[in-house]
């Protein structure tokens, strides 16, 4: 088997571009998504109807329908209507990085709401039941007790949300955007070489997972240590 | 004058009547446990003092405040006043059957949460009174551990700890000793036998009657809902005057 490696080392340039695009990307999707989330995950966890009922159909729509469908209708659906491309947002709705991160932070938006819904609502009812005996108002005990309690017991799994946003992010190659997976492509058009241009765009994504689950490690060691077994 | 004065509390679930009419009355200093068997809702009469659960009529009032009532749906009472509810259970402090320890805070945040959040305490100040209660029910060497890395009678000698430093007018306890086996038992028991010796109210749901005969100085008995019989504790456990009361204690082994 023969791998052209002075193909993949001239493209390198490419790629290292590729993850800053794909690690902005990530970032700003992350960000947005999660501000997003929590009042969402609130709003989820709700007994009232009025309000539960709106979280609720935006978290089904958004996980019930693939990333791709999404990123299309944000950046080709919404070009097609008159009324957009003449508003004061076409400039931003016409720019393939925007639309990206708005689709992605809606996405990652949904899926982590319910992540965090599902976490505050295994909050032991004994924890929330001491803190209203000792007085604490409704403000105080999300702010100290469940909001606190419910972020660190969702981080496992947010730890998945977010490794499966980084590859989710590889769909910007689709509108334009030259992620690593858009290098890739580019790489592969330019010289006929899918497979090295292709397993290197894989290699980059592994480096930058093997990153991201170093980093969940140590936020695991230091926020969930109250769960860690007893040293003896 | 009265510490705590509770009147004529009802609860139901639904159809079933849970509490009766059953009033206490504590002064300053006061001990009182309450006994009975399960389903006698002394657990329940407890937990509707601070309003966990919505009794359905009654009346409840602290150091001669009444905690302002309004019937709800289902004609369950919640407070009417939010802020007064807040500070009156501030001046309650609740032990409880399983501790109910925050888990992703260590021993020392536990114990300062509440008087910095809801009392408004600095900071260092608080430290030093919860260093300083901890020290009192002996665990302070433990405070940077987590709850979940402490037995049962360190964890529950924890949550005395944390109601003492609120400073309470009146300390409640549902079944502080139910959970734990009997070697930690003692040194809880001890830590409330203290207490009760330094001139503290408390109310205390218990099955320990030993605890209930030599430390208490005022007795409940509750049966399916009414107070069966009341009064001082070695008398009325000596000589118990309803069969009911008779037989419940000569199914306990003390």
């Amino acid at each position: 088997m023969i791998f052209d490696y002075t193909v993949i080392w001239d493209s390198l340039p490419l790629y290292f571009g590729g993850v800053l695009v794909t690690l902005k990307l990530l970032a700003i999707a992350l960000f947005f998504g999660l501000l997003l989330a929590i009042p969402l995950a609130l709003m989820r966890t709700s007994r009232s109807p009025w309000v539960n009922g709106p979280a609720w159909l935006y978290t089904y729509v958004i996980r019930g329908t693939p990333m791709l469908v999404q990123l299309f209708l944000v950046y080709y659906g919404l070009a097609q209507f008159e009324a957009v491309r003449e508003s004061v947002l076409w400039p931003y709705l016409s720019n393939a990085t925007f639309c990206a991160c708005v689709a992605f932070a809606i996405n990652t938006s949904a899926y982590s709401a319910e992540i965090l819904a599902g976490s505050l609502k295994a909050t032991p009812h004994g924890e929330i039941e001491a803190a209203r005996a000792m007085g604490m108002s409704r403000a105080k005990l999300y702010r100290r007790i469940l909001l606190p309690s419910a972020l660190r017991r969702a981080l496992p799994q947010y730890s998945n949300e977010v490794i499966m946003m980084l590859h989710t992010t590889s769909l910007a190659s689709i509108v334009t955007l030259i992620d690593i997976t858009g290098a890739a492509r580019t790489v592969s058009s330019q010289y006929y070489l899918p497979f090295e241009a292709f397993i290197t765009a894989g290699l980059f994504y592994l480096c930058l997972t093997f990153i991201l689950v170093r980093l969940f490690k140590v936020a695991e060691r230091r926020w969930l240590a109250y769960l860690a077994p007893r040293r003896s | 004058m009265y510490k705590l004065e509770v009147t004529d509390l009802h609860k139901r679930y639904g159809s079933h009547e849970v509490l009766k009419g059953v009033s206490l009355a504590a002064k300053a200093g006061d001990v009182i446990s309450i006994i009975g068997s399960s389903g006698s809702g002394k657990s329940t009469f407890l937990r509707c003092i601070n309003l966990l659960e919505q009794p359905h009529a009654g009346q409840i009032q602290l150091n001669g405040e009444a905690l302002k009532l309004v019937p709800g749906k289902d004609g369950a009472l919640r407070a009417a006043d939010d802020k007064q509810l807040q500070r009156l259970r501030s001046r309650l402090a609740m032990v409880f059957q399983h501790f109910n320890l925050w888990a992703h805070m260590n021993v020392l945040e536990n114990v300062m949460e509440a008087p910095v959040h809801v009392l408004g305490m600095g900071k260092a100040e608080a430290r030093d009174k919860a260093e300083h209660y901890l020290q009192k029910v002996g665990v302070a060497h433990r405070k940077s551990a987590y709850p979940a890395h402490m037995s049962g009678g360190e964890q529950q000698r924890v949550a005395i700890a944390r109601a003492l430093a609120m400073e309470p007018e009146v300390m409640l306890f549902d079944e502080p000793t139910s959970a734990l086996d009997p070697e930690l038992v003692g040194d809880v028991l001890k830590v409330m036998r203290d207490l009760a010796a330094e001139g503290r109210t408390m109310v205390v749901v218990t099955h320990e009657m030993g605890f209930a005969r030599e430390v208490s100085n005022g007795l409940l008995f509750l049966h399916q809902g009414l107070v069966e019989e009341q009064g001082d504790p070695r008398e009325v456990l000596a000589n118990p005057q309803s069969q009911r009361l008779q037989q419940f204690l000569s199914g306990s082994l003390k």
